[in-house]
């Protein structure tokens, strides 16, 4: 009984902590899979000539992986981690919690099978097939009703705004999810979209780019709102504007998503529409990411020493500058010269190595030391080492892409005085050689940095143990 | 009803909504609840 009792009064972290160990594994093999297919870019004949090794089956492996893989586990471990802490309760149903890790795992086994070997429903991170698809909306649901559970049992009278962001992150992914896999399913592995035409266009775009606003943004600014002020040990600049943030980005994202179908069958209103509301978005952004950085004032000098805050803010200074690029790209003419060249996949780059990995590592690198027992990761120095190979890395990625997007753009567009096309495609893609060397570098140095912090990681939990963090004694008002 | 008008009723009714949550946050800007609130993260230390 007695047992019983100590078990009650503490949190559950042990599913934290193995989806944190998952996230950094995730991590590598999604960024490993990454460099492979930026040195395919360089050297075709890195595709082995063999179909499950071709760049059109690695490349969603890739994306699937480093945002699914990498980006959900950490999202599913910080989320349990600050929704207890913020509320002071024991999450929610545990059997189901550790279902969501389990059931999370499984699906990204099946996608490290089934995309290699063809199997897709060729929608842009919504690759997945029906029977996989279905798994994910079960373990969404799951994830939903832990995560909410633990909310409605709270000790503490209010939401912490991270735990806003959190849940409107699992709601919206619920809804995107199940509304743009609708389908037909034809036989095993095989369906047929629920929608046709521009319809099926516009489905997957208002998915696709909520998935970059809630899944990419929403659950990571809940990171940022959480581990920004403890590792900072201050509280957040301020609380109005956190609220005011949260609100202004859930009126807008949803609208923004026409963008990704600039002069196409898409009507032209809706093209203008996704634009201003992509504008209108650069203030919550900014909003949201000066309200970070603020949060720093006064502790400016704490960057000299600690590198994991380091990782936060630098973090931060990559959300400010794709969310100003991102509504820049969004005007039609600028996305004229934009559209389907390196550029996009700079400024994605911009976000996803920037932002979403940083402040990731940040919260990781909080979280691991503190759920096996220690004061500190195994190795200040190796973080130290960590930050500047990512830091560098996305520099030379994003700044390389950036450089060859605008040059290809340009190509593409050049006409002689009669006509007729300067260049011919392939010039273009000849041009870009050079810049995909660098651009795999930077991935090189982004990926060795990610190693490091696999091995630090492992470091730390095996010399510590498993930590059993207490619930403090509830303090009944607040 | 047309469904237009539904739609536009919608919409209006989020901006307005919005409005309305600027007004509250900005009247309850110093209230103890929100300092309550921000120091949320440091109740386990």
């Amino acid at each position: 009984m007695q047992d019983l009792n100590i078990e009650a009064n503490t949190y559950n972290d042990s599913v934290v902590r193995q989806f944190s160990i998952m996230a950094v594994v995730w991590g590598v093999v999604g960024m490993l899979v990454g460099v492979i297919i930026a040195a395919q870019l360089v050297w075709p004949e890195l595709n082995l000539g063999l179909p499950w090794t071709s760049f059109g089956r690695l490349r969603p492996l890739h994306t699937n992986a480093v945002i699914f893989a990498f980006g959900g586990s950490t999202l599913f471990a910080t989320s349990y981690y600050v929704v207890q802490r913020t509320c002071q309760v024991k999450l929610f149903c545990g059997k189901l919690a550790a279902f969501t890790f389990w059931g999370w795992q499984l699906v990204i086994l099946a996608a490290a099978i089934s995309l290699p070997l063809g199997y897709t429903q060729a929608k842009e991170y919504a690759e997945l097939e029906w029977p996989i698809d279905i798994l994910i909306a079960v373990v969404w649901v799951s994830y939903a009703i832990v995560f909410f559970g633990t909310i409605a049992k709270r000790k503490v009278k209010h939401i912490y705004v991270a735990n806003w962001f959190f849940g409107a992150f699992i709601l919206t992914v619920a809804l995107l999810h199940i509304v743009n896999s609708a389908s037909s399913p034809a036989s095993f592995m095989k369906s047929y979209s629920a929608y046709a035409g521009v319809q099926d266009a516009m489905v997957q775009w208002w998915y696709g780019h909520n998935a970059v606003g809630f899944f990419l943004t929403a659950g990571f600014l809940g990171i940022m709102y959480y581990f920004v002020p403890k590792q900072a040990g201050r509280p957040v600049y301020s609380y109005s504007l956190s609220i005011v943030h949260f609100w202004a980005l859930i009126f807008t994202y949803m609208w923004a998503g026409p963008h990704h179908l600039h002069y196409t069958a898409l009507p032209d209103w809706t093209q203008s529409l996704g634009m201003a509301f992509s504008l209108i978005l650069l203030a919550p952004s900014w909003g949201g990411m000066i309200n970070g950085m603020m949060t720093m004032s006064g502790a400016w000098h704490k960057l000299r020493t600690d590198p994991i805050l380091r990782f936060m803010i630098v973090s931060l200074s990559f959300y400010g500058m794709s969310t100003f690029e991102g509504p820049m790209m969004a005007i039609k003419t600028v996305n004229s010269l934009s559209h389907y060249t390196d550029w996009t996949v700079g400024h994605v780059h911009s976000g996803a190595l920037g932002w979403v990995g940083l402040v990731s590592m940040g919260a990781l690198y909080y979280m691991v030391p503190r759920l096996f027992g220690q004061k500190q990761m195994h190795s200040m120095k190796a973080i130290e080492m960590h930050f500047w190979l990512a830091t560098v890395g996305i520099v030379l990625y994003i700044s390389s892409l950036w450089i060859s997007g605008v040059m290809e753009g340009l190509m593409w567009r050049a006409i002689n005085t009669d006509g007729t096309l300067t260049y011919t495609f392939v010039e273009s893609v000849k041009a870009k050689h050079p810049y995909y060397m660098i651009r795999l570098l930077g991935g090189l140095l982004y990926l060795s940095g990610m190693l490091i912090m696999l091995w630090n990681v492992l470091k730390t939990a095996t010399s510590g143990k498993a930590a059993i963090a207490n619930i403090p004694a509830v303090t009944a008002h607040a | 009803m047309d469904i237009n008008t539904l739609r536009i009723i919608t919409t209006v009714a989020s901006f307005i909504m919005f409005i309305g949550i600027l007004v509250w946050v900005w009247r309850n800007r110093n209230t103890s609840d929100f300092k309550d609130a921000a120091n949320l993260p440091f109740k386990d230390d």
